[in-house]
C-alpha cells in the first residue's frame, strides 16, 4: 500500500514560451480530453440528464395516453400525489433508515474482523461477502420466503425466545408470523444491501495503520476506548459511503416490499412502479419520483456536509 | 472468559457472514427439491430432476440467453466509454472537470426507480419501441459510472514515471499506451467490466421500466414469483454462484502466482 502513497505527484504543466509547431501540438493535446469525454458524456446527457428534465416537465403535464400529454403547469399533481401517498413515502424512509442502521450494526463487526482479525482467511471471507452478488438477488430474496416461512425453524426459534412478542409490541410483526410483516421487508432490505455497507467499511478500516492501535494501547486506552477514539473516527469515510450506498437504493426499492410484504408494507417504489406500469398515470409517477429524487439529494448533501467527507467520487 | 470477550467481534462477524450466506445455501438446497405445488418454498423430497432438465420451463432459458447477451453488449459499451472518461479525468486538467465528476457521481447516488421511470417516460414520449435496444441503452447508462470509478482509481495510482521511461527508450505514444499503460491499467478495466456484467445481468428495476414485453432472466424470476416458482430457477441461481466463485478463485490464484513470480 505504501508504494502508492510514496509516489511523487504528477509533474505540473509548464507554461513556458514554445515555438508555433509545438503550440499547435499542444492545442491538439488540449482537445484530447474532450474527445475522450465526448461519447460517454453524450450518452449520459441524452439518457440520464435529458430524461430527468423531461420527467420534470411530465410531472406538470395533464392529458391521457390516447389524447397525448400537454404541459399545463398542473402543479396540483404534486399536491395530490403527496396527500395520497405520504404514508408510503414515510414508510420508505422509515424502513430504509432502520435497515441502514441494522446494516451498520451487523456489518461493522464483519468488516472489522476481515480488516484486523482474519489473517490468511481475509481473501476467502471477502469472496464470501461478494459471493451473494453472484446469485440473482431476486432468487435470493425469494429464498427468504422459505427461511421466514410460518412455523419454520427461524420463526419457531424467535417465538420460543419471545422475540416475536417484543417485535409484535413494537408493531413490526403480527402474532407468530414474520412473513408479510414490516419485519420481513426490513430483514430483506438489510440482507440485500449489507455488502454495500461492508465493502466501503472494510476499505476504510483496512487503511488504518495497526500501529495506531498499539500506540493507543500503550497510552493505557482500554480496547473500547481505542475503538471509540481511534478506530471509529478513522473509519468515518467508510461509514458515510456505506450508509449512503445502503440508504439510497433501499429507499427506492420495491422488490422486498413486493415479495416479502403485503399491500400494508408498500413503499414509494411500489407506488411509482404501479403508477407507471399498471395505472399508466405518467404525470403522477413523474411527480413522485421527482419528489423522491429531491428529498434524497437534499439528504445526501446535508449528510455529506455534516460528516465532512468529500472523497466519495 | 477473557478469550470470549477478546473475540466477541469475531463471533459477531461470523454471525453476519452466516446471515449473508444463508439465502445462497437455501437456494442451493432447494434446487434439489421436488415441490408438490407450483411454489418451491417448502421442502418436500430430494430429486435431481431440475438439474437434469434445466430448460424444461417454458421461456426460462431464452430469457437467460437474452440476459447474457445484453450483459455482454452493455459491458463492452460501458467499459469502452467509461475507460475513455476515466483517462480524461485522471490525466487531464480541463474546465468542465468538476461538472463531469458530478455527472458521473449522480447516477450512482440516484435511486434506481427514479432513473428507470424518467428514462421510460422519455422513450415512451419519443415513441421509441421498448425492447432489446431500450434495455441495452439503459444498462450502458447505469454501468458507465461504475466503470469510470474503477478505472479512474487505477490510472490515478499508476506511476507516471513508467510511461516517461518508455518514451525515453524511444517508444512511440501508441507503443507506450499499448505496452505500458494498458497492461498496468488492465486490472482496473477488468474489475469495471466484471462489475458491469454483474450489474447488468442482475438488473431488475431499470429493466422493469424499459423492457416492454421483453423478458430478461430477472424479469422471468419476478413473473414466476406471482405464477409459481419452478425449481429450475434455483438450478440457474446455484450454477451462476458456482461458476462465479470458481472464476473469482481462479483470478485470485492467478494473481498471487503472478505476484510470486514477480
Amino acid at each position: 500500500m505504501s508504494t502508492v502513497t510514496d509516489r511523487p505527484p504528477a509533474p505540473p504543466e509548464t507554461p513556458a514560451p514554445v515555438p508555433a509547431a509545438m503550440r499547435r501540438a499542444a492545442g491538439r493535446k488540449r482537445r484530447v480530453p474532450y474527445w475522450l469525454l465526448l461519447p460517454g458524456i453524450a450518452w449520459l446527457l441524452v439518457f440520464f440528464v435529458a430524461p430527468m428534465i423531461y420527467q420534470a416537465s411530465t410531472s406538470v403535464q395533464t392529458g391521457s395516453l390516447e389524447a397525448g400529454f400537454k404541459v399545463t403547469w398542473h402543479f396540483a399533481t404534486y399536491w395530490d400525489a403527496l396527500t395520497e401517498y405520504y404514508p408510503q413515502f414515510l414508510r420508505s424512509f422509515e424502513y430504509s433508515a432502520i435497515a441502514t442502521v441494522l446494516c451498520l450494526a451487523i456489518g461493522y463487526p464483519l468488516a472489522y474482523t476481515i480488516a484486523f482479525r482474519a489473517g490468511r482467511w481475509r481473501n476467502l471471507i471477502l469472496i464470501l461477502v461478494i459471493a451473494p452478488f453472484f446469485t440473482s438477488f431476486l432468487i435470493r430474496t425469494l429464498a427468504w420466503e422459505t427461511i421466514l416461512a410460518d412455523g419454520g425453524f427461524v420463526v419457531q426459534t424467535l417465538n420460543q425466545l419471545h422475540i416475536l412478542d417484543l417485535t409484535s409490541s413494537l408493531g413490526i410483526t403480527q402474532g407468530d408470523r414474520v412473513l408479510a410483516t414490516p419485519l420481513a421487508v426490513i430483514c430483506g432490505l438489510t440482507y440485500n444491501f449489507l455488502p454495500f455497507m461492508i465493502l466501503p467499511l472494510y476499505t476504510s478500516l483496512e487503511r488504518i495503520d495497526g500501529k495506531l492501535h498499539e500506540a493507543a494501547g500503550d497510552l493505557y486506552a482500554k480496547p473500547f476506548t481505542v475503538f471509540r477514539k481511534v478506530t471509529f473516527p478513522l473509519s468515518m469515510p467508510g461509514v458515510v459511503a456505506g450508509t449512503l450506498l445502503t440508504f439510497i437504493p433501499a429507499t427506492g426499492d420495491y422488490i422486498n416490499a413486493e415479495l416479502l410484504g403485503t399491500t400494508n408494507q408498500k413503499m414509494i417504489g411500489n407506488v411509482i412502479q404501479s403508477q407507471f406500469l399498471r395505472v399508466l398515470d405518467y404525470p403522477t409517477a413523474a411527480a413522485l419520483s421527482f419528489i423522491l429524487m429531491a428529498v434524497i439529494l437534499a439528504m445526501v448533501m446535508f449528510y455529506i456536509r455534516k460528516a465532512g467527507t468529500e472523497e466519495l467520487v | 472468559m477473557r478469550w470470549i470477550r477478546k473475540n466477541l467481534v469475531v463471533f459477531a462477524g461470523v454471525l453476519c457472514l452466516a446471515y449473508l450466506i444463508l439465502p445462497n445455501l437455501v437456494v442451493m438446497v432447494f434446487s434439489f427439491n421436488k415441490p408438490n405445488g407450483r411454489f418451491n418454498y417448502e421442502w418436500t423430497r430430494f430429486s435431481t430432476d431440475a438439474w437434469e432438465h434445466p430448460c424444461d420451463v417454458a421461456d426460462m432459458c431464452g430469457s437467460l440467453g437474452l440476459s447474457l447477451q445484453i450483459a455482454l453488449y452493455a459491458t463492452i459499451g460501458a467499459t469502452v466509454l467509461g475507460t475513455m472518461i476515466a483517462f480524461a479525468l485522471a490525466r487531464y486538467r480541463f474546465k468542465a472537470r468538476g461538472t463531469t465528476n458530478m455527472l458521473i457521481f449522480l447516477p450512482m447516488a440516484m435511486p434506481e426507480v427514479v432513473m428507470a421511470a424518467s428514462l421510460g417516460t422519455l422513450f415512451l414520449n419519443m415513441r421509441v419501441p421498448f425492447g432489446f435496444w431500450t434495455i441495452l441503452i439503459a444498462h450502458i447508462m447505469f454501468c458507465l459510472s461504475f466503470v469510470v470509478t474503477a478505472v479512474k482509481a487505477r490510472v490515478m495510482s499508476m506511476d507516471p514515471r513508467l510511461e516517461q521511461a518508455a518514451q525515453d527508450l524511444y517508444a512511440s505514444p501508441l507503443q507506450t499506451f499499448l505496452r505500458v499503460t494498458l497492461p498496468l491499467v488492465a486490472p482496473g478495466i477488468a474489475s469495471g467490466a466484471l462489475l458491469s456484467f454483474a450489474l447488468s445481468f442482475d438488473d431488475f428495476i431499470i429493466t422493469n421500466f424499459n423492457a416492454g414485453s421483453t423478458v430478461t432472466f430477472p424479469m422471468f424470476v419476478w413473473g414466476s414469483a406471482q405464477r409459481g416458482t419452478p425449481v429450475q430457477i434455483n438450478v440457474i441461481g446455484t450454477a451462476m454462484f458456482v461458476i462465479a466463485v470458481l472464476v473469482v478463485v481462479a483470478g485470485q490464484l492467478l494473481g498471487s502466482r503472478r505476484k510470486a513470480r514477480a
